[in-house]
């Protein structure tokens, strides 16, 4: 190579470069600008949001948004009351997918096709359409404005995609681990819970985060299956709140920062498996 | 890799130590062949008890004339079904529901790509790519009520998105985006967008990441371009997994309630009403349960296409 066209190979890498960096710094202003501004918005006064011109650190900067949620007992029963659902339908679901899963995976029978279709099917069912007729349901059961009426309907979100995920995850562990279990003498139950959950840690790890994040999040349900204040998960706290102090933007955002920690540091310490969980559902069901 | 074959070192050790496995093998009296459907059962139950049965009671009130309201209602046939076809307002949140689809995946779908293989670069460290790739993620975190609560701050006349744009003279006044009927579309599909490229990110990362460099080598001895490496490698590697996430991005937009629901409510003026807002208005605010329910099946049935597809995308992939 002459050393013209050295420099001229630096110099495009260099251009090349840098055009990379502004592509990501844009990219990272389209994602995460407006979540600053919804940091900024929960520690600015109520009469600062709409201050002209606008600041990130307003003079009024203070707590006082999240003090005002932290002191209304109504607040802290939205968390509970979401923190309630979340873990119950993550435990229920963790359970039921992983024995379901494993079945799929390890075991030869006739249904077994029929059935992965339909889990795979039953993704395509829209929540607005169940939720008229669980709503009938859900009364008749005397299930209505109650936790179990939640958690119960929920799996039908949380189920269907853990349990794909599982079964990819625990085909991806090799048979001779169970073979030579039950070579042992170890029954099936105990294979699963002995041999091949201890290596399944990932594929857990990946299912829980989703289920939580999922029950943790959804509105629809919890809009339409309770009724009384003291039920009402976060997502519908939200929306409480803006009627009831006619538009307090810095609790509202305040309350979204508080609703979306969870979720935001589950992800921070999980995410390698699940990112991997993740994709692994998706591109191999 | 490290960790599995670490814990399996671990279960092979255990074996030594003498578990107590052999005195139960005679326990279990249920023949083995029925082992797969007693594990699986509990799923076919929660389905049948969740969704078989609210299906089928779905399709019930949707053959009544208004149920729940009514103490004793009368069998219609399919009135409710022909009412719901002649309404103007059922056909424009089809309409609306179909352009807000359309424009969601196709730059779901782009937008994911692009950041994917901004992800994807050699040519930044691990630490910075690791760095944008929470930052890129961090949209797909929030709930869609603080999605829709949080671009109502931003899009607010007085807000800070009109401000900027006033910087920059686009905008002169304190416009209203989202009381603006030929505006407040534009604004919901670009919350759905922020709110769901990261998944699409994401999974076309992983397939990104998957592509046997090899290809790529091969492709540049032959003297391909950038673009021509495109088109020659990585759509074609991507192609399945494209096909995979776009078919369920399309089931999950023409259903999306929430976001719309408390962005904008459905309008102003209607604009902005797509089928789960409209559904959920004639059920839970005008109590016409029985024209939600017969509107609900039309929506299920439009959702039933795209899954045929779908599970037969999918189960293709499984085979290979």
């Amino acid at each position: 190579m002459s050393p013209m066209t050295t420099v001229r190979v630096t110099r495009k890498r260099v251009w090349r470069k840098t055009g990379l960096y502004v592509a990501l710094l844009a990219g990272a202003i389209f994602a995460a600008g407006p979540v600053v501004w919804m940091l900024s918005s929960a520690f600015k006064s109520n009469a600062d949001i709409f201050a002209y011109p606008p600041r990130l650190i307003a003079k009024s900067f203070s707590a006082g948004a999240f003090t005002a949620l932290f002191n209304d007992p109504q607040e802290i029963r939205f968390f509970v009351n979401s923190y309630v659902v979340g873990l119950s339908v993550t435990a229920l679901t963790i359970l039921v997918a992983v024995v379901a899963a494993y079945a799929l995976s390890r075991y030869k029978f006739a249904l077994r096709e029929p059935l992965k279709v339909m889990i795979i099917g039953v993704q395509a069912i829209p929540p607005i359409t169940l939720v008229i007729p669980l709503f009938g349901v859900v009364i008749a059961l005397h299930l209505y404005n109650s936790y179990e009426g939640l958690m119960f309907t929920y799996l039908v979100f949380t189920l269907p995609y853990s349990v794909i995920m599982m079964t990819a995850y625990f085909n991806s562990l090799p048979r001779e681990l169970d073979e030579a279990a039950r070579i042992d003498g170890a029954g099936t139950m105990r294979t699963l819970w002995r041999v091949i959950l201890p290596l399944s840690r990932p594929g857990l790890v990946a299912v829980g985060f989703y289920s939580f994040m999922i029950s943790w999040n959804e509105f629809l349900f919890a809009l339409t299956l309770t009724q009384t204040n003291n039920m009402r998960t976060v997502p519908v706290g939200l929306t409480l709140l803006m009627g009831q102090y006619n538009y307090q933007w810095n609790q509202i955002m305040a309350m979204s920062v508080l609703g979306c920690l969870p979720v935001v540091i589950l992800f921070l310490i999980f995410q390698r498996h699940f990112v991997s969980g993740l994709s692994s559902g998706a591109v191999k069901a | 890799m490290t960790s599995l074959s670490g814990d399996a070192t671990k279960y092979t050790a255990a074996l030594g130590t003498e578990e107590p496995w052999s005195r139960e093998r005679h326990r279990s009296r249920i023949p083995q062949r029925l082992h797969p459907y007693l594990m699986i059962a509990p799923v076919v139950i929660l389905f049948l008890g969740l969704i078989g049965a609210p299906i089928v009671i779905l399709v019930r009130y949707s053959l009544l004339d208004n149920v729940i309201v009514n103490q004793h209602p009368q069998f219609v046939g399919l009135a409710n079904y022909t009412s719901i076809l002649s309404s103007a307002s059922f056909w424009s949140a089809v309409e609306h529901t179909l352009i807000f689809t359309v424009v969601c995946v196709v730059a779901q779908l782009a937008l994911g790509f692009a950041f994917a293989t901004l992800l994807n670069t050699k040519d930044v460290g691990r630490v910075t790519k690791a760095v944008f790739r929470v930052i890129y993620i961090l949209p797909w975190m929030f709930t869609a009520v603080i999605v829709a609560l949080l671009w109502r701050l931003l899009l607010d006349p007085n807000g800070v998105i009109n401000y900027l744009l006033g910087l920059i003279g686009v905008v002169r006044t304190a416009f209203p985006w989202l009381a603006t009927p030929g505006w407040a579309m534009a604004c919901v599909i670009v919350m759905n967008i922020w709110a769901g490229y990261p998944f699409f990110m994401i999974t076309l990362l992983a397939g990104l990441q998957s592509i046997s460099p090899d290809l790529y080598e091969a492709a540049r001895v032959d003297g391909a371009s950038y673009s021509q490496q495109l088109r020659s490698v990585t759509f074609p590697q991507l192609r399945p997994i494209i096909v995979g996430i776009g078919l369920l991005d399309v089931l999950w937009t023409t259903q999306q309630f929430t976001l719309v629901w408390i962005a904008t409510g459905g309008g102003p003026l209607g604009s902005t009403q797509v089928l789960g807002t409209y559904i959920y208005t004639l059920a839970f605010q005008s109590y016409l349960f029985s024209a939600a329910a017969a509107s609900a099946i039309l929506l299920l049935l439009g959702s039933l296409v795209v899954a045929v597809f779908y599970v037969r995308h999918q189960r293709r992939l499984e085979m290979t």
